[in-house]
């Protein structure tokens, strides 16, 4: 992971190894700013199951995830086909607001971009 | 009744907390009335069928509880709700039902808990679908192995219980932890399966909570010798189909996919929710903590001491308990009564 | 005095006049420009029917008398109306009076204004003369009466039921602070006059008595014209880049209205007239529930259309907005207040979230049914909904299938709330494609949010029908199906389906048939948002729980035994937390109040009970 565009995806060979030390993590705080109920997300996964997009790949669960971590390729890729219904955020024991982070989240990958 | 009222003790409720402080009570020499109401004594300890961690018959359990009380003699007013307590002058008013007011030098309240209303958790259809139960349903109709799960006299399929219901929930209000159902769950679960052998058992999980002596080897032993399936993945949904079973929908949140099962039954694991009545709180002044419950005025040097001098707490009223837990505390609380009647607090 | 000669002190007014006589023409046109062909064709067919007279009408009663405002306070409706009706009238009676005296229409413009300067008397000595000294005045007194109001307002919003003011920006304050000085010193300098004089009407003879005698008249006589037409000329040059814009727009967006052009979600004349009409008059920040209970200030109706005015409002003010109507509803200007936010949203958004790729629709369920069922994907979470209709369908023997039981279908609508208007677009496109292939002949919802969209953005060959309208119907159609009973309920009307949509009635006869409806402080048009609104992206689900709790509480004062409500977002929303009233959607209710089985079809009684293994453990 070096250029900023390989940040989004385009990049298929990977190891599996997640390297904290050198994996950029700043994102996920960028978004608690902005929607600080994301830091009380526990990963129960009833955003994943509910959603309407779940088909599509969409996993609200695993894209914060992927953002703690600092696994950015695939997260573009699967939160273009959430449809921003909002069910996810009705069904968060941890009341958070899903939605509106998904909503940030495109936000700031296209001003990043 | 010609004891001097202020060397009395009123307890509020009989379940195994109440019993166990009454004895106490009794032992010492001191006076205890004890209100419940329900016909008889036990309180939740009565709906069982078997318990964790050994799974010991409930109804056992039940009847060392009533011999206990029977040995004592105690007075247990059953059918009896307390509606009011209030403290005038260094004493305790306690009115009931009827009317009836007794006066007590000191008050050991063991009202239990509330088991969550899962048909609040409308996604999961309780109380819609005939086939989505809660745990405390399952245990009533584990005890009559003709009804138990039998679907048209055949025996379940599939199961999955749905952990946390009620619990660690923000939309219903409830964010702490009930404690007891994880361990229940595998214990439910494990004897669904004993029941029915052929019948694939699946608990949905966000974590399991096997804090007590001897909980996580019946966690093991449910892998292990029964073969129970863990998915860690909180239910989102139920829904019905044709036939009447029940889709789940999940999370495998291991794998990061969406799942779906249908089940037969499905089993919400729900959880306790206090006890104590608001009106305590304008009457008393009895403060309570975050979750509702009954709050102590310090956790390690004074539980058991509510926030009102002379009334003491024990069993499930003052947070989630097991049934030794609530024994113990009701020993307790009858021994910091007894202080309290006699000034040495 | 021969008004051929111009005292100097007339200019500041005279350039001031000609100043915004120019300019407004101008920047109308502009504006007019950015229509399309299409609007000007539309804006000619109607132009020579009764619309135009209606618009006269309109703007009489809303730029002049403000009705709308009477409606929604007295107080505030008169003080807009002494203000904006009498100095219109100032304007006309004092141009009839001076043409009265001049026998000349063709005056200078200024004579009408700085009349009493030249002819402090008016007609000498006739009854016309003393009735025109009179009614000028009259106004006057009206003007200031309002003009006092308006200083109340300032400082003591309550008096004049508003909760709050608008908070003004920096044109706004200048703008203001000269209007707040016209009239004032137009009374200054016309009693100044009359002092000197000695006569002049009754109010400015009295005051022009009394300020005689404590201050040397004769000095303040043209320095007190020179300071009114200089508040006069400057009001004139703040007033297009200030709120009072509104004054001349208003008139425009009228008559463009009746010339049935309307709020679009593009650019075009119509909008930026809508913009510019806003008077800020603070009614919308005064009825939106983020001010009121979530105590969010910056982001209502005025603010959005403000910095829309002067540029390109941020994502907070965009995005603060639960787009429930309730300002376009009581905004006396009626701006199209939503779909400019939507609009708004779109122009940021589009380039961020493109067309979606959809799932290929697989599912097509060969059976011939009559009703094609669309829970929405909602409705999912309250299957008690779902679960009352599809009962009420059986028992009714109507033929139907669910188009979205097997999986989850999106009608995009709350994309298109973001301002992601492409990918709503591929979303309509999959679920058009899904229902046109069910052969069913309506379509029933029983979510609002799915009902507007299908009204508004699709194409389809079925009627749509929410089923509030449907089971409506079926309990005129089929009355022996239901029964009554004493089950008191206030009823939530959801913003999609109330001011959304226009469906009030329907609901309510449904309640009354079936048991008492407890009416509630806020209804109808005036219902209030219960809070869950997925169009706010920038709430805070703590703000959002403050919205809700006030809501359920305003539904709740009747102690009904039901808070019923139609849209399953509205029923999750107040069901959340610990409530001790529960709440029930209208299809849950209508089937409590379907008929026993039994009474309808005794030789059926026996089959019930068969079905009902495992219920009476549940309950
Ligand atoms: C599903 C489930 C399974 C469980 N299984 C086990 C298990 O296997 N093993 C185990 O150790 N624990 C188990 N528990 C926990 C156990 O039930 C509790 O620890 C125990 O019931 C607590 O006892 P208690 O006396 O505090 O309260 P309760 O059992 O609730 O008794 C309170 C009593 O007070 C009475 N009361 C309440 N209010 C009033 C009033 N106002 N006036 C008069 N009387 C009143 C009630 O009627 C009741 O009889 C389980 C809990 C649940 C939810
Ligand atoms: S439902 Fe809420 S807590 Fe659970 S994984 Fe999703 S965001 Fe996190
Ligand atoms: S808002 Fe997006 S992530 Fe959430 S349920 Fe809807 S499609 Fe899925
Ligand atoms: S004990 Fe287990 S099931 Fe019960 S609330 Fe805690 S984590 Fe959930
Ligand atoms: S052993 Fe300790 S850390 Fe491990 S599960 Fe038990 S309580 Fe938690
Ligand atoms: S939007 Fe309408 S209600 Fe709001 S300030 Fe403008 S004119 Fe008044
Ligand atoms: S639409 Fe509703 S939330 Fe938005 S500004 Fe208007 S009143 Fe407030």
């Amino acid at each position: 992971m070096n250029g900023k565009n390989d940040k989004w995806g385009f990049h298929t060979e990977k190891s599996n190894l997640i390297t904290l030390d050198s994996n950029d993590r700043s994102l996920v705080n960028i978004l608690a700013e902005q929607v600080p109920s994301l830091n009380s997300c526990f990963f129960c996964g009833s955003c994943g199951a509910t959603c309407t997009a779940s088909d599509d790949g969409m996993n609200f669960r695993l894209v914060h995830l992927l953002l703690r971590r600092g696994e950015l390729q695939t997260v573009n890729k699967i939160i273009r086909s959430c449809l921003l219904c909002g069910k996810c955020t009705l069904v968060c024991p941890r009341n958070v607001d899903t939605r509106a982070v998904i909503y940030n989240l495109k936000i700031l990958i296209h001003e990043l971009h | 009744m010609s004891v001097n009222p202020k060397k009395r003790v009123a307890v509020v409720g009989a379940g195994v907390a109440g019993i166990a402080a009454a004895v106490a009570l009794k032992r010492a020499g001191v006076d205890a009335d004890v209100y419940e109401k329900e016909s008889g004594p036990g309180g939740h300890l009565t709906r069982w069928h078997a318990l964790f961690p050994g799974r010991e018959n409930a109804a056992t359990v039940l009847q060392g509880f009533l011999n206990e009380v029977k040995e004592n003699r105690l007075d247990i007013r059953t059918g009896t709700l307390v509606t009011d307590i209030r403290k005038e002058n260094g004493l305790f008013r306690v009115t009931t039902g009827s009317g009836e007011c007794s006066e007590y030098g000191a008050v050991l309240l063991a009202n239990g808990f509330r088991l969550f209303d899962a048909a609040r958790k409308e996604e999961y259809g309780y109380g819609i679908y005939p086939r989505v139960i809660t745990s405390p349903d399952l245990e009533k109709r584990m005890e009559d192995p003709a009804t138990g799960l039998l679907i048209h006299n055949q025996a379940p399929k599939k199961v999955a219980f749905v952990h946390c219901v009620g619990s660690r929930d923000a939309k219903v209000g409830n964010r702490y932890c009930s404690k007891v159902c994880c361990i229940s769950g595998v214990k439910q679960a494990i004897a669904v399966r004993e029941q029915y052998p052929s019948c694939e058992v699946m608990n949905f999980y966000m974590d399991l909570r096997m804090f007590g002596s001897g909980f996580e080897e019946l966690y093991q032993e449910a892998q292990e010798k029964y073969g129970i399936n863990f998915i860690r993945g909180r239910v989102s949904e139920a829904a019905p189909t044709l036939d009447g079973s029940i889709q789940v929908k999940a999370e495998d949140t291991l794998l990061g996919c969406p799942l779906k099962v249908t089940v037969d039954w499905l089993i919400l694991l729900v959880g306790m929710e206090p006890g104590i009545p608001g009106s305590l709180h304008d009457s008393l002044g009895l403060e309570r903590d975050d979750a509702g419950f009954a709050g102590c005025r310090n956790k390690f040097l004074l539980p058991g001491y509510s926030s009102v001098d002379g009334l003491f707490l024990a069993g499930a009223c003052a947070g989630p308990a097991t049934i030794p837990d609530s024994v113990n505390q009701g020993r307790a609380a009858a021994l910091s009564a007894i202080h309290y009647l006699n000034g040495k607090v | 005095m021969n008004f051929t000669e111009h005292p100097a002190f007339v200019f500041p007014f005279v350039v001031g006049m000609l100043f915004i006589f120019i300019y407004l023409p101008v920047i109308y046109v502009t504006w007019l420009r950015k229509n399309s062909l299409a609007d000007f064709k539309t804006i000619l067919r109607s132009i020579f029917t009764t619309n135009t007279l209606k618009a006269v009408r309109e703007i009489f009663s809303e730029c002049l008398l403000h009705r709308r405002i009477f409606r929604y306070n007295i107080r505030l409706g008169y003080m807009h109306m002494s203000l904006a009706f009498g100095w219109f009238l100032l304007i006309v009676v004092g141009k009839i009076e001076t043409m009265v005296f001049t026998h000349d229409g063709f005056n200078p413009p200024y004579l009408p204004v700085f009349f009493k300067y030249f002819y402090p008397s008016g007609i000498p000595d006739t009854f016309k003369g003393r009735f025109f000294l009179m009614i000028m005045d009259l106004l006057l007194i009206l003007v200031l009466s309002g003009l006092f109001l308006a200083f109340l307002k300032r400082f003591r919003s309550r008096v004049l039921g508003m909760k709050r003011t608008t908070k003004h920006i920096f044109p706004d304050r200048i703008a203001l602070t000269f209007l707040w000085f016209i009239f004032p010193l137009r009374w200054f300098a016309e009693s100044v006059t009359a002092g000197i004089a000695g006569s002049g009407g009754f109010f400015t003879l009295g005051s022009g008595r009394a300020l005689a005698s404590f201050l040397p008249l004769e000095d303040l006589l043209l320095p007190s014209w020179w300071a009114y037409s200089i508040v006069l000329g400057g009001f004139f040059f703040a007033l297009p880049f200030s709120r009072y814009m509104h004054i001349f727009t208003e008139v425009v967006l009228i008559f463009l209205k009746y010339w049935n052009l309307a709020t679009p979600e593009r650019q075009n004349a119509y909008a930026d007239f809508e913009i510019n009409a806003c008077s800020r008059c603070g009614i919308c920040t005064n009825v939106c529930q983020l001010s009121a209970d979530a105590g969010i200030t910056h982001s209502q109706a005025v603010y959005f259309l403000r910095d829309l005015r002067y540029g390109t409002p941020e994502r907070p003010v965009l995005e603060n907005c639960f787009l429930c109507g309730r300002c376009s509803q009581a905004c006396p200007v009626e701006i199209g207040i939503d779909q400019l936010r939507i609009a708004g949203r779109k122009r940021m958004m589009n380039a961020i979230a493109p067309a979606a790729e959809m799932r290929p629709v697989v599912s097509a369920n060969g059976e011939k049914v009559d009703v094609l069922y669309f829970a929405g994907c909602m409705s999912h979470l309250t299957p008690g909904i779902i679960d009352a209709t599809r009962e009420i369908l059986t028992r009714a023997g109507i033929r139907f299938s669910v188009l979205d039981d097997r999986e989850e279908v999106c009608c995009g609508r709350p994309a298109r709330q973001a301002g992601f208007a492409d990918q709503a677009r591929s979303i309509i496109a999959r679920t058009t494609a899904l229902i046109n292939r069910s052969g069913a002949s309506l379509l029933l919802v029983t979510c609002p949010i799915c009902y507007k969209v299908f009204n508004e953005e699709y194409d389809l060959p079925i009627p749509v029908e929410h089923h509030t309208v449907f089971l409506n119907r079926l309990m005129t159609e089929r009355p022996s199906l239901f029964r009554k009973s004493s089950l008191r309920m206030s009823y939530h009307d959801p913003c999609d389906l109330g001011r959304g949509s226009g469906i009030y009635e329907q609901p309510r006869s449904i309640i009354r048939r079936t048991g008492v409806l407890v009416s509630a402080a806020h209804e109808r048009e005036d219902a209030l948002c219960c809070g869950g609104s997925l169009a706010n992206l920038a709430i805070t689900p703590r703000q959002r729980t403050l919205v809700t709790d006030s809501a359920y509480q305003m539904l709740t004062a009747g102690n009904p035994d039901y808070v019923v409500t139609s849209c399953p977002l509205c029923k999750k929303t107040f069901a959340a937390g610990k409530r001790e009233i529960p709440v029930a959607d209208i299809a849950e209710i209508a089937r409590m109040m379907l008929q026993p089985e039994e009474i309808l079809h005794p030789e059926k009684a026996g089959e019930a009970e068969l079905e009902s293994e495992g219920q009476e453990i549940c309950q």
